[in-house]
């Protein structure tokens, strides 16, 4: 981290020292310099102006990078779901588990037939999302 | 070198926050179910470190014993140590917890590993020690997300992955008799495919496994040793490739662990010359530790399908079969 600040500092020393090279020799009247000497300082706010942008945009994307990890850091809870039949009309009902469930825990009666217990039949997470195949 | 080291260095970070997040939840998980009297944080803290040593290995023999003995006095501290942290919990809760403080010591562990050889490699500049590392930095990290995922299942008393074999045979075993065995494991004697089948598996629905091979050993010397076969159900790691659920089978005892319970089960089936049978329910590092997926809890049927055809093709009517679903019983009555 402290070395991508660090190029991230250089490059902004060298993109206003290419400012300043062009504004030197813009300011400087024509006469007192020749005119290769303006073309040499042309060339090297050019060549600085470069090293510069892209230094920064490097150190800026390693920091964008470095930031989306810091974001990326969460642990997912799955929706786990909790299946419940009646044994005796067999009637299966889904929702979303409470603490406590537990595969084949009795439950209240069936809402059809009174005298019969519901149970936990199955307690899962589904995932949607398919895993990538390889074709070998 | 350099990018090696940011690669470590990166993870750690990961590490860090999932190491942070599981010592969180474990604490939050002790407050809010063992309601304790006094702040329970400095007790979990010391838990994370905690540390076991195993026997010493330079005369081997009898070392199954003593490392059996270790593991016993180790389940027995840490049971007490959840206790005296959760006082308000009842067993299943306990064994929950349990769960949850194993979960966050494994990941107190592999960040304190990682961030060592990171250290090592910057003081000493040796690419040897960082590339040590770095190479199997996707497996810990994929490990290290298994743990994070299985922390919220361990605290809720969900199912888990390794839930396949109890699972199993708490399907089978689920409206007969139900009887309890040696250290924490339960027993049925159910009729099946004309034969008798003794089903046995960890207690449930608190998070633990058992001593599957003391219940085993137990339930053979009871028959006096008169057991036409012994089927044994547990998950298994599948293979970058093969299909999650996919449910294969062969022979062996199918236990994973320090190998105390398959030494004893294998001792037992020597003595009285009993074949083994072993199916399995792939699955991989991440799914046997996170809630239990549909593709293995649809595999349970599967599962009894290929029982029943072992039975018929192996044993004789009116013989006795010992099946045992092997693995943690989180979440699984029976």
């Amino acid at each position: 981290m402290m070395i991508v600040l660090i190029v991230l500092a250089l490059s902004v020393v060298s993109i206003l020292l290419a400012v300043s090279v062009y504004l030197s020799g813009v300011s400087t009247p024509s006469h007192v310099v020749s005119s290769s000497q303006t073309g040499q300082d042309d060339l090297t706010a050019a060549f600085l102006a470069i090293i510069g942008l892209v230094a920064m945009t490097m150190s800026m994307f390693t920091l964008s990078q470095s930031r989306r990890q810091a974001a990326e850091m969460k642990i997912e809870i799955p929706k786990v779901m909790t299946t419940i039949e009646c044994k005796k009309c067999g009637t299966k009902t889904m929702r979303e588990f409470q603490r406590g469930d537990y595969v084949y825990k009795d439950l209240d009666a069936c809402p059809k037939c009174p005298d019969t217990k519901q149970v936990i039949t199955a307690v899962y997470k589904e995932i949607k999302e398919k895993e990538k195949t390889y074709n070998v | 070198m350099y990018v090696m080291i940011r690669e470590v260095e990166n993870s750690l970070h990961k590490l860090k926050f999932i190491k942070e997040e599981g010592r969180k939840n474990a604490l939050d998980a002790i407050k809010e179910i063992g309601k304790p009297p006094v702040d329970p944080t400095a007790r979990v803290d010391r838990y994370l470190e905690y540390f076991t040593i195993g026997p010493q290995s330079m005369d081997p023999a009898g070392i199954v014993y003593k490392l059996d003995h270790i593991l016993d006095v180790r389940d027995t501290r840490l049971k007490d140590e959840v206790k005296m942290m959760a006082p308000g919990c009842d067993d299943v809760q306990v064994n929950n917890l349990e769960n949850t403080l194993e979960a966050a010591m494994a990941l107190n562990f592999i960040y304190k590993v990682v961030r060592h050889y990171y250290i090592q490699g910057k003081k000493t500049l040796s690419l040897y020690v960082i590339m040590q590392i770095q190479m199997i930095l996707p497996m810990v990290m994929k490990e290290a997300e298994a743990y994070a995922s299985a922390l919220k299942a361990f605290a809720y008393g969900q199912p888990i992955g390794d839930g396949a074999g109890p699972l199993v045979a708490a399907k089978l075993m689920h409206g007969y008799e139900i009887r309890k065995l040696s250290k924490d494991c339960v027993m049925a004697t159910i009729p099946l495919e004309g034969r008798t089948a003794l089903i046995i598996k960890a207690e449930g629905p608190g998070g633990n496994v058992g001593k599957p091979g003391d219940a085993v050993e137990a339930v053979i010397e009871e028959n006096e040793g008169k057991i036409a076969n012994v089927i044994m159900i547990d998950a298994g790691l599948k293979l970058e490739g093969e299909t999650l659920g996919e449910v294969a089978d062969g022979i062996g005892a199918a236990i994973g662990g320090p190998g105390v319970d398959q030494y004893k089960i294998e001792e037992k089936l020597t003595k009285y010359h009993i074949p083994i049978n072993a199916i399995i329910i792939k699955e991989d590092i991440g799914d046997a530790v996170s809630p239990l997926r549909k593709e293995i809890n649809d595999a349970v049927d599967k599962v009894i399908e290929r029982v029943k055809a072992l039975i018929l093709e192996q044993t004789k009517e009116g013989d006795k079969v010992i099946i045992v679903g092997v693995g943690n019983s989180i979440g699984v009555g029976q």
